[in-house]
């Protein structure tokens, strides 16, 4: 019996496995090194904010983020932001600009955006979206990374971000002779059947960094999974804080919980 | 006010008072504290008390949950990252409950199997044992309802197919079909009512588990030796010797179950269930969560969809007949040399459907899928009628106290409370 706890906690640990690796037929993104990885991992805020000129300047064009709000990247956004002071955060929000009302004419009307405010969309709806590229309708950002990503590191979340950077990074300008590429779409190693309609967004110098950091292909790409990480969890560095914390406090508790059975269980022995 | 006076063990003047008129305090003093339990249960006996501390956490978090979450397809989702984001410990309140599903199914699972090793569900407890089996349903529908609420590609879908087999019925599949989502497809009445039955579910098991407490109360647990108590020298009061036990061992699990919560809180999940539900997209594979695998599979290895639907609803109901399947005399695996390995191949068995059910059924795993699904069947229904009549056991010993003594006297000193308790 005693193989049988054995089993019942590998089992819990593999359960997992099977079921994130079957999901899709794609390839395997090459796993990329996280500063949110690990018991200890923490967001690097200055790869948050570039990641976020790049999400602003480049894939909000065709991507939205419904779920997060401009309040969010400002100190008390959850999980502490991004590292934005309010300040900047109202000028953020304050050069978008946001359908409002109805008002006491009973008008919709446009007004600069406000912290508070969702992260514009920029298509009205999904069918507009679809329309505007070619059938395709670019998907929800916000929780991104926890959609994507297969194998063992999906289960300490790592999957997803190795995902985004293998797309970013995983165009071709010519696909591999013998390959039909459907007219409209773009090769992609990482893509499942490899034929994605996203046209390569970034390439070196894509964006000018306000930070200086040079923008090579990679550290954008880098830069973007990382700041869709923290989007799709704001709160993930707490929860490992936390975590640590409360593992410690229940390995201590345990131990005392078995000197206290072991006592209890003197005279019986 | 005539009546006996309370026994309780007390020097309050009002807890003698309280007790005398609602007997509260016996109740405790006799269930938790004087309650005399063999002496010999070894940790596998922790795995009761932690299916129900695991009930507790869930109907504690589910309420929580609920006040957050909107049952509405369009907002469903968002509801739910709304309380991840914006909620002051939502994501924790959250991680507990979406976790909390999958080890309370591992708890279950384990007792179960304890069960099934120790012949737990021998004379005179078939009740006790069948009383499990509709918690174990109950468990199952309650897990199905909950992993829909969160609007995901993967609870649209496993709804979707789920509720389709009911259309396997003849006749009147469609008509129950139609009447069970309220619409012809998965959809907001079907959401709605998912959400009520999601909270209604967990308070019949708490109804059920009181009724799985009494039955076990009346012969009290089997023990690894599955020999009846014998006398006061078999048994210990379960205060201090179980609850210390106990607690300690729900040290040991809560240590495991915070790793998952706080470091590996979706490996256990489906990444496309952080999509929206999406009514016109196929996801690239529909399956359910891990704790149902073994199931899927068995529907899927049955290539006629009505016949794969009966194996389905037989794999589990086939568990209220073990105890008039199983023929052997004897309980406790312990003592019947062939049924203590024959025991393994179940659980092989059972990991190998798991396996299966996590894949699409091609190649191998549809033909390992048709093979473990048959021997699950005939293991239960062939295999140990047999072996109860064929097998020879092992002479049992006179008493728990007499093997445990003996044990102890083998190995002196050996502290190995594996061993003895």
């Amino acid at each position: 019996m005693r193989a049988l706890a054995v089993i019942a906690i590998a089992s819990v640990a593999l359960a997992g496995a099977p079921i994130a690796a079957s999901a899709q037929d794609e390839v395997e993104a090459p796993h990329q090194n996280w500063s949110f990885a690990g018991i200890f991992g923490t967001f690097d805020r200055g790869s948050l904010q570039r990641g976020f000129q790049i999400y602003n300047e480049v894939c909000s064009n065709c991507h939205s983020m419904k779920l997060l709000h401009y309040r969010d990247l400002g100190p008390n956004g959850p999980g502490g932001g991004i590292g934005f002071s309010d300040a900047e955060v109202a000028a953020i929000a304050a050069q978008k600009q946001v359908e409002d009302g109805p008002n006491d004419q009973g008008e919709m009307f446009r007004r600069p955006g406000k912290p508070q405010d969702t992260f514009v969309s920029p298509f009205p709806n999904v069918e507009a979206a679809r329309a505007a590229n070619g059938g395709a309708a670019p998907p929800d950002l916000s929780v991104i990374v926890k959609a994507r990503g297969r194998g063992l590191e999906y289960l300490w979340g790592e999957g997803g971000p190795d995902y985004v950077y293998g797309i970013l990074t995983g165009f071709e300008d010519k696909p591999p002779t013998g390959f039909q590429l459907t007219q409209g779409k773009y090769y992609n190693n990482i893509f499942p059947g490899h034929q994605i309609s996203m046209p390569p967004p970034l390439a070196d110098n894509t964006v000018k960094f306000q930070d200086g950091t040079k923008a090579t292909l990679s550290q954008e790409a880098h830069d973007a999974a990382t700041f869709l990480t923290w989007a799709a969890e704001p709160n993930m560095e707490d929860r490992k804080q936390t975590g640590a914390k409360a593992i410690l406090f229940l390995l201590a508790m345990t131990g005392v919980l078995y000197g206290a059975k072991r006592r209890v269980w003197k005279d019986l022995h | 006010m005539a009546g006996t006076p309370s026994t309780v063990r007390t020097n309050s003047r009002l807890i003698k008072w309280i007790d005398t008129r609602l007997p509260l305090f016996t109740f405790v003093q006799d269930a938790a504290i004087d309650y005399p339990e063999p002496r010999n249960l070894n940790y596998f006996w922790n795995f009761g008390s932690l299916a129900g501390t695991m009930l507790v956490i869930m109907i504690t978090t589910g309420i929580f949950l609920a006040m957050q979450y909107t049952p509405h397809v369009d907002y469903a989702f968002s509801s739910v990252e709304r309380l991840m984001r914006d909620v002051n410990y939502g994501w924790l309140l959250r991680y507990i409950h979406m976790n909390g599903a999958s080890f309370f199914f591992i708890v279950v699972y384990i007792h179960i199997f304890r069960g099934y090793y120790y012949g737990s569900y021998k004379e005179p407890r078939e009740l006790l044992w069948m009383l499990g089996v509709v918690i174990l349903l109950l468990m199952m529908a309650t897990a199905f309802f909950g992993y829909v609420l969160p609007w995901g590609q993967m609870s649209y879908w496993g709804a979707t197919v789920i509720t389709n087999l009911f259309t396997a019925i003849p006749v009147i599949g469609n008509p129950i079909h139609t009447w069970l989502l309220g619409g012809f497809a998965v959809g907001n009445p079907t959401l709605n009512r998912f959400f009520s039955l999601h909270y209604l579910l967990p308070f019949v098991i708490v109804g059920v588990v009181g009724l799985h407490l009494i039955a076990l109360r009346q012969h009290g647990s089997n023990n690894p030796l599955g020999i009846a108590v014998k006398g006061p020298q078999d048994e210990i009061p379960f205060h201090p010797y179980y609850t210390i036990k106990d607690m300690f061992g729900l040290g040991v699990f809560l240590v495991i179950y915070a790793i998952f919560i706080f470091y590996l809180p979706n490996a256990l999940g489906d990444p496309q269930n952080y999509i929206e539900a999406n009514p016109l997209q196929t996801p690239p594979e529909i399956v359910p969560e891990w704790y149902l695998l073994p199931f899927y599979a068995i529907l899927r290895s049955i290539p006629d969809k009505l016949i794969g639907v009966l194996a389905l609803f037989a794999s589990i109901f086939i568990l209220f007949l073990l105890p008039w399947l199983d023929t052997s005399r004897v309980r406790s695996s312990y003592f019947r040399p062939i049924h203590k390995w024959v025991f393994w191949l179940l659980v092989i068995d059972v990991f190998a459907l798991g396996t299966v059910g996590a894949h699409r059924p091609e190649g191998a795993y549809i033909v390992v899928g048709r093979i473990a699904t048959f021997y699950y069947f005939f293991h239960f229904v062939i295999l140990l009628p047999l072996i109860g009549w064929f097998e020879r056991p092992l002479p049992l010993p006179e008493s728990i106290a007499a093997a445990v003594t003996k044990k102890t006297a083998a190995a002196p000193g050996a502290a190995q409370s594996g061993a003895v308790s």
